[in-house]
């Protein structure tokens, strides 16, 4: 088998698999956030509700798909796919076991910043694109908020690439399965870089504490303002995307990926990624969102420093410890 | 065989890329050609084995500088203006430019050995190590250690210079 085929199924196996748990995670944040609240969440169709996001898409589809008149039109409908494939994207370097991996790139992890840094690319032409003052507000927020968060992002994603010597995603994961998994020794880097990495992607994804770029109390919802039906439903999905591979990676970074006893590695990366994407979800629905200058502040004030001072220490522990 | 096609995928995308980065009249639509453009060009990179400058293209090309663009054309908000045929100094200095990189390219190429280039190309030792990111850093910090912390020093006088033209009491 030559790599191009190998690489295309790899692709497309991949690709089923993490659009269906998306469908699956859109009902569990539902559940878990109605239990949350003291609520039932969707419970009509199919056993306990399962089959809702089917009906939603289904839903979806039949809706009028609206394009303001004085919108660019291409742009305007170029921008969901785009933020929907970007998030794909990032799949193609992680290892989801020892043997299950679309791309094992020398630069694996060089390659997960750069597509990441992609994530404004969409959210830019849907803001002008729509020719919207709260879209463009909005998209004026995201890319000051995803700029910004890319620094903190990248020193965070170093700490693990220093320590284990290496840029392939599947060597650092090698690298934790026969030493120690790097959030627990040396767990004075491990565990802050992993904070901070999680704080960056939340971040990056725009998730609450951090969603300001469509802050519905403010900005009606920003990008997507003028986006109807299956078009707001990619947006959507792309972030739900997003969160979801980015905990994979956050898994693979630090948690050991899928290093683990008693049970094959494809279940340990699972519930790794399962259980931060949860995690994710659980953060979303207990805390309130910050303001849009305390975010900055908060970048730039606090988290990159501590990046700075996490990649100093790293190389230290590497020249006279490890 | 699927090399060749992708090569022909990669080709014709970047030229219709920059072609489109020119023609659109829409500041943004040509912006987003230009990204385009970026990308089909990482493809071909990545077609020669050279993986992490395919990856630094869309990073530092795709991402950051495109970033800066969309940023700049947004604060500028430019109009349509319509078509613009007269001849400026620019224009002129522009097309000059352009074809002074065109001779020095074909100049280059001519200079090729012929052969040369497919023996190197399918000797496997060479490959297996050729473009990763160990040898990049090698060559970067041993060969061209001097121009790399020149360019680093220039960044650093750039964003010096940004802070102070930025803010007016430092």
């Amino acid at each position: 088998m030559t790599d191009f085929t190998h690489g295309a199924l790899y692709g497309g196996g991949i690709i089923t698999v993490i659009m269906t748990l998306v469908a699956l995670a859109l009902w569990g944040e539902r559940k878990m956030a109605a239990r949350m609240q003291s609520r039932l969440g969707p419970t009509l169709v199919g056993p306990f509700g399962l089959l809702q996001p089917v009906a939603d898409v289904l839903k979806l589809l039949q809706k009028e798909d609206i394009v303001p008149d004085e919108a660019d039109r291409v742009l305007f409908n170029l921008a969901p796919p785009l933020g929907a494939i970007g998030a794909l994207a990032v799949a193609a370097v992680v290892p989801f076991s020892a043997s299950i991996i679309g791309a094992d790139l020398d630069a694996g992890v060089l390659y997960l910043l750069a597509i990441g840094a992609l994530g404004v690319l969409p959210v830019f032409i849907a803001g002008w694109g729509s020719n919207n003052k709260f879209a463009l507000l909005g998209a004026m927020r995201a890319i000051a908020q995803s700029v910004s968060y890319e620094v903190p992002l990248v020193l965070a994603a170093l700490v693990p690439v220093i320590l284990t010597g290496t840029m392939k995603v599947s060597a650092i994961v090698e690298y934790q399965a026969q030493h120690h998994w790097l959030i627990a020794w040396p767990f004075f880097l491990g565990v802050p870089a992993f904070v901070l990495f999680m704080l960056a992607m939340l971040a990056e994804s725009n998730r609450i504490p951090f969603d300001i770029p469509e802050a519905e109390s403010e900005l009606v919802a920003g990008i997507t303002t003028e986006y109807t039906g299956m078009k707001f439903a990619l947006f959507y999905m792309a972030e739900y995307l997003h969160t979801l591979i980015a905990s994979a990676v956050a898994a693979a970074l630090f948690l050991g990926g899928w290093d683990g006893p008693f049970a094959p590695g494809l279940h340990w990366m699972a519930a790794k990624t399962l259980g931060l994407f949860a995690f994710v979800y659980w953060v979303r629905w207990t805390l309130l969102r910050f303001r849009s200058d305390q975010l900055m502040a908060l970048c730039w004030r606090w988290l990159v420093p501590t990046g700075v001072a996490l990649v100093l220490g790293a190389a230290l522990w590497v020249v006279f410890v490890g | 065989m699927a090399e060749q096609v992708l090569f022909w995928v990669f080709a014709i995308g970047t030229i219709a890329g920059a072609g489109g980065v020119i023609a659109v009249r829409n500041p943004v639509a040509s912006a987003i050609s230009l990204v385009a453009t970026f990308f089909f060009l990482a493809g071909t990179y990545v077609l020669l084995w050279a993986h992490t400058i395919a990856v630094i293209q869309v990073l530092v090309y795709a991402g950051a500088i495109m970033v800066l663009f969309l940023f700049v054309i947004m604060l500028l908000s430019l109009t349509d203006h319509g078509p613009i045929v007269q001849l400026s100094p620019s224009r002129i200095a522009g097309a000059l430019a352009t074809a002074a990189l065109l001779a020095s390219l074909v100049g280059v190429f001519r200079k090729l050995p012929p052969g040369d280039t497919v023996t190197w190309a399918t000797d496997a030792s060479r490959l297996s190590s050729f473009g990763t990111l160990k040898e990049l850093g090698a060559v970067l910090y041993t060969q061209w250690l001097f121009p790399f912390e020149a360019v680093s020093l220039l960044l650093l006088v750039a964003i010096v210079g940004a802070v102070v033209v930025a803010k007016a009491r430092v």
